[in-house]
């Protein structure tokens, strides 16, 4: 036990608990455009964290540094490929009719079609 | 934007495959660095045509300087984030406030529009959802403002001062 692999587990089990959060939050939140925001985030956070920390406590632990090089390498590899996932879903999931929360204030994208939708009715502007 | 020569393309690439390869190996033993710098050569002749359009002007030490600089100013943003939505989550009443708001961006590149979409949807309580020229059109779980200006001020002037450098 040295303190490499102290933060290494420190760092896991605040991964795990932001896990635990999205979860929870996959329940709790009232409409798929929210429970999109508490799922894809919190497990980027937890993660990270995962990733990092094991890499951290392999190290620690007197194993090799390849071990956080590469999960270093798959964070990173996380991080471009997670937001593009998220948005392909939350786009799909407004583009097959799935309405806003009751409780949104505001919808500017539906302005925005609405607004091209007349454009290229009336003659179209293009 | 007019593009890099196809020689500094090409250099870019295979100098991007070859530090990865590094990471993925964390050795420096000859007979895998040497093996390691082929494929790097090998892959690039084929990938360098989809990988960039700027080559090695990626690699200026301003840009360089900026992207480092932009690791913890980010992960930073993304912490607190998290923490906020983790307080929406755990808080008895639900304090959401959601809604789709209007942003306008500064950025011109294809690349620059791509890492702010990431950088806003990886930050949690925004999703993109579609862009449209220089207009995204974000999720927000909090709507602060409404308007184009005041959620371009919250959402995505904070970043764009990064990647304004870094992309262009």
């Amino acid at each position: 036990m040295n303190v490499l692999s102290a933060i290494g587990e420190t760092l896991v089990l605040i991964g795990a608990f932001f896990y635990v959060l999205s979860a929870l939050g996959l329940i709790r939140m009232p409409d798929v455009y929210n429970r999109m925001q508490t799922a894809t985030k919190s497990a980027t956070l937890g993660s990270l964290g995962v990733l990092t920390g094991v890499g951290l406590w392999a190290v620690g632990d007197g194993l090799s540094w390849a071990w956080l090089t590469k999960s270093i390498v798959i964070a990173l590899f996380l991080l471009l490929t997670n937001p593009i996932a998220a948005h392909a879903l939350i786009r799909a999931a407004y583009k097959s009719g799935i309405p806003l929360w009751e409780g949104s204030v505001v919808d500017k994208y539906r302005e925005h079609i609405e607004a091209k939708e007349k454009a290229s009715e009336g003659g179209g502007e293009e | 934007m007019e593009e890099a020569s196809k020689v500094s393309r090409y250099l870019y690439t295979a100098i991007v495959l070859f530090l990865i390869w590094l990471f993925l190996t964390a050795s420096l033993d000859p007979q895998e660095l040497a093996i390691g710098a082929v494929m790097s050569i090998v892959v690039a002749a084929f990938s360098y045509e989809l990988f960039t359009t700027r080559g090695l002007g990626n690699l200026h030490p301003r840009r360089v300087a900026y992207a480092i600089a932009y690791i913890p100013y980010f992960l930073w943003a993304m912490i607190m984030a998290n923490l906020d939505v983790a307080y929406r989550v755990l808080h008895p009443k639900r304090p959401i406030n959601p809604g789709i708001v209007e942003c306008k961006t500064v950025l011109e590149t294809g690349a620059g529009k791509l890492a702010l979409a990431n950088s806003i949807t990886l930050t949690p309580g925004t999703i993109t959802l579609d862009i449209d020229g220089d207009k995204y059109f974000i999720h927000w779980i909090d709507v602060k403002d409404s308007s184009v200006e005041g959620a371009s001020q919250n959402i995505t002037r904070p970043f764009e001062k990064f990647l304004k450098v870094i992309f262009g």
